[in-house]
């Protein structure tokens, strides 16, 4: 991929959390690129350190306890951790904006949703606050809400789950950013709502053209949306790929793992659990993280060494990368597991 | 109204729901007049066997919740009848519904909220047996040991707090306590929803082998249809308050009938990013339990509704020639 279609590079991104109970290795040394009008799904579970990943993109890591301690992220050629705060301020909310789980906690309650949104209009677009209000009311309309020069005078309260989220969706969009990070945006949300906002997110890509970071933990929300993929496990990438590649041909265990221990309606058949649970960030296994819970661990060259996360002969695309010293068994492991399935 | 002569249940039903209504009274102003109710459960059959699962799946707000807690008298029904073993489960005065009780264990969503932080997981196993009256002294102490055990955690932990353990180690010992006076019956309501993806598989696994080791029935409530059709032999879809369309967990999948089950099913996301996809959007949201709309609940956001749907109520009756796929839509009827 030419250089010019990349929006956003992290590269050595790493933070930790400095506790009274020791150091929290929240996100250790990764590195992506997110293209421009592309969606790359960060895919982990609770305490992978995806969320963290977002809020250092967006220097949001409350410090103490939490630093960011080494890595860059380029945006346009500038390093966003090298930037003096009120040049961040331009950069959030404007350039890159945010889309959290829970519109509930994160809109105002004593403020109404129009007042809000037009808040950031007249913050980093420097419009009187009439034009502003236009402008809100135009994006209300453009996620889906509607009669919506009604409803920028509600409050949140007097809207449901989906109509929040799509609010919220509103106020990330309103000045136009570059990029928007969503973490679980339809987490909280029911099914068929959630298949409206994931539809809503598609075609206002579409349109606009921004680039998402999504951040999920459902597979399926990623098979619906993304167009690249990096799987997290203990603070760490340990497989990197386009979508498809990702689905047809996993390479690390762990992402193994998370496929067939998810109930899907198209197959029947017994799950393949994990077994054991993902380590505390405080006490994270030396050599691969995930050693102890790998059906392919032998005991020996895994527990000591940490594999890189590389580029492996038996990807069937040059961007896929995986971090572990077996890859080329996970083929077998995989047969093996699809025969259980099927029995 | 008067309640219907109890009759024998089928042979092999271990619970019989039959038209089960829970409504909550909206009160409202100073002196806290009722304006109105809101129901809940608003009318529903199903019967359950020995060592089944029946799947109650459907969105927030549709009542599933409130059934599986209704069925367990832990909320007041308005109408209807359990049936649980043969004995009217309404109709027993405290001590025997105690007793029945034991055969009837509810494990619920939140494994942090529903332990208590200040006992040990011992006695969080224990404390049903003693109440019970069932163990003491070194036999309690040995049966816990084995009810840990047999949910996959090591006897040593009983010693141990709740704030100790993860949230998939927490549901376990929400299951062990539930298995400890040997239920029939455990309704599990939403067990593995707040799990992470490879915990929920772990949680599942168990769940079936403790059916095919002990011979329990599971009335598995969740939101989530590719977990209840997992786990399910029948699955009930509820929307405000009914069961729209109820059918043996493959058939539902393979022949959805219910416009309300299409649109839920074509909402799932892919299991694959090449999967085609045809979606079907209900129009608008799902409208108040207090005023429900006249005729099928689901006419103001059917993609299909026609004349007769504001109108008449439509019946569960049996379709697509199957005795055991029962929907409620006049398309079929």
């Amino acid at each position: 991929m030419p250089p010019n279609d990349i929006l956003l590079s992290v590269r050595g991104l790493t933070t930790r959390f400095f506790t009274e109970e020791g150091v929290s290795y929240a996100v250790e040394d990764i590195s992506f690129d997110i293209p421009r009008g592309r969606t790359v799904a960060l895919v982990g579970e609770s305490g992978c350190g995806k969320t963290v990943t977002a809020l250092s993109i967006l220097r949001l890591v409350p410090d103490p306890p939490g630093r960011i301690v080494a890595g860059s992220v380029l945006l346009g050629g500038g390093d966003l951790l090298k930037l003096p705060e009120p040049q961040m301020r331009e950069v959030r909310g404007n350039r890159i904006s945010m889309v959290f789980q829970e519109p509930m906690t994160s809109l105002n309650p004593v403020f109404t949703i129009g007042d809000q949104i037009a808040e950031a209009v007249v913050l980093h677009k420097k419009v009187g606050r009439a034009k502003s209000l236009d402008q809100t009311v135009a994006m209300l309309r453009k996620v889906g809400i509607p009669d919506p020069e009604a409803r920028v005078r509600e409050y949140p309260h007097q809207m449901s789950g989906g109509m929040r989220q799509r609010a919220m969706i509103a106020m990330a969009l309103v000045c136009g950013p570059q990029l928007v990070i969503a973490d679980e945006p339809t987490t909280a949300l029911d099914v068929t709502i959630q298949a409206q906002i994931l539809d809503l997110l598609k075609s206002l890509q579409d349109e606009i053209g921004m680039s998402i970071l999504l951040i999920t933990h459902d597979l399926g929300v990623v098979a619906e949306t993304s167009h690249d993929v990096a799987v997290m496990y203990a603070g760490r990438i340990v497989e990197q790929a386009d979508v498809l590649e990702l689905f047809d041909n996993p390479l690390h265990p762990y992402t193994v793992g998370l496929f067939r221990s998810r109930p899907t309606l198209d197959h029947k058949g017994p799950l393949a659990a994990i077994p054991g649970q993902v380590p505390s960030p405080l006490a994270i296994p030396p050599g691969c993280p995930f050693h102890p819970r790998c059906p392919l661990s032998d005991g020996a060259g895994c527990v000591h060494e940490r594999p890189p996360l590389e580029p492996k002969k038996e990807a069937g695309t040059p961007g896929h990368a995986a971090a572990c010293w077996y890859a080329g068994r996970v083929a077998e492991l995989r047969a093996r597991q699809e025969a259980l399935y099927k029995s | 109204m008067i309640a219907p002569a109890p009759t024998r249940p089928a042979q092999d039903a271990l619970l019989e729901v039959r038209d089960l209504c829970t409504y909550f009274p909206v009160r409202r102003g100073l002196l806290g007049r009722t304006i109105g109710s809101v129901r809940a459960v608003d009318g529903i059959s199903f019967a359950l066997a020995r060592a089944k699962t029946l799947g109650l799946v459907g969105e927030s707000g549709c009542g599933k919740t409130t059934a599986g807690r209704t069925i367990l008298r832990l909320i007041p029904a308005t109408s209807g009848s359990v049936v649980f073993g043969g004995e009217d489960v309404f109709a027993l005065p405290p001590r025997e519904l105690r007793r029945l009780r034991e055969h009837m264990q509810i494990i619920f969503q939140d494994p942090y909220g529903s332990l208590n932080p200040r006992m040990t997981i011992g006695g969080i196993i224990g404390e049903p047996l003693k109440i019970h009256g069932r163990a003491r002294g070194r036999d309690l102490e040995n049966r816990v040991a084995g009810l840990l055990d047999r949910v996959g955690l090591s006897p040593s932990y009983r010693n141990r707090y709740p704030h100790e353990f993860s949230g998939g180690q927490r549901q376990r010992i929400g299951i062990a306590r539930a298995l400890a006076l040997e239920p029939r019956l455990i309704i599990c309501d939403e067990p593995v929803s707040a799990l992470d993806v490879s915990i929920q598989a772990q949680i599942l696994t168990l769940l079936e082998k403790l059916q095919a080791d002990l011979g329990l029935a599971y009335l598995f409530i969740a939101h989530d249809l590719a977990v209840v059709s997992h786990i399910s032999n029948d699955v009930a879809v509820m929307y405000l308050g009914k069961i729209v369309e109820k059918a043996p967990s493959g058939r539902l999948y393979e022949n959805p009938l219910h416009p309300y089950t299409r649109c839920l099913m074509s909402a799932i996301p892919k299991s694959h990013p090449r999967t085609p996809r045809e979606r079907i959007v209900p129009k608008g949201e799902v409208p108040s339990a207090m005023h429900p709309p006249p005729g099928c609940p689901f006419h103001p956001r059917c993609p299909w509704a026609f004349d007769r749907c504001p109108v008449d109520v439509p019946a569960l009756l049996p379709a697509a020639g199957e005795p055991d796929h029962v929907v409620a839509c006049h398309l079929y009827h």
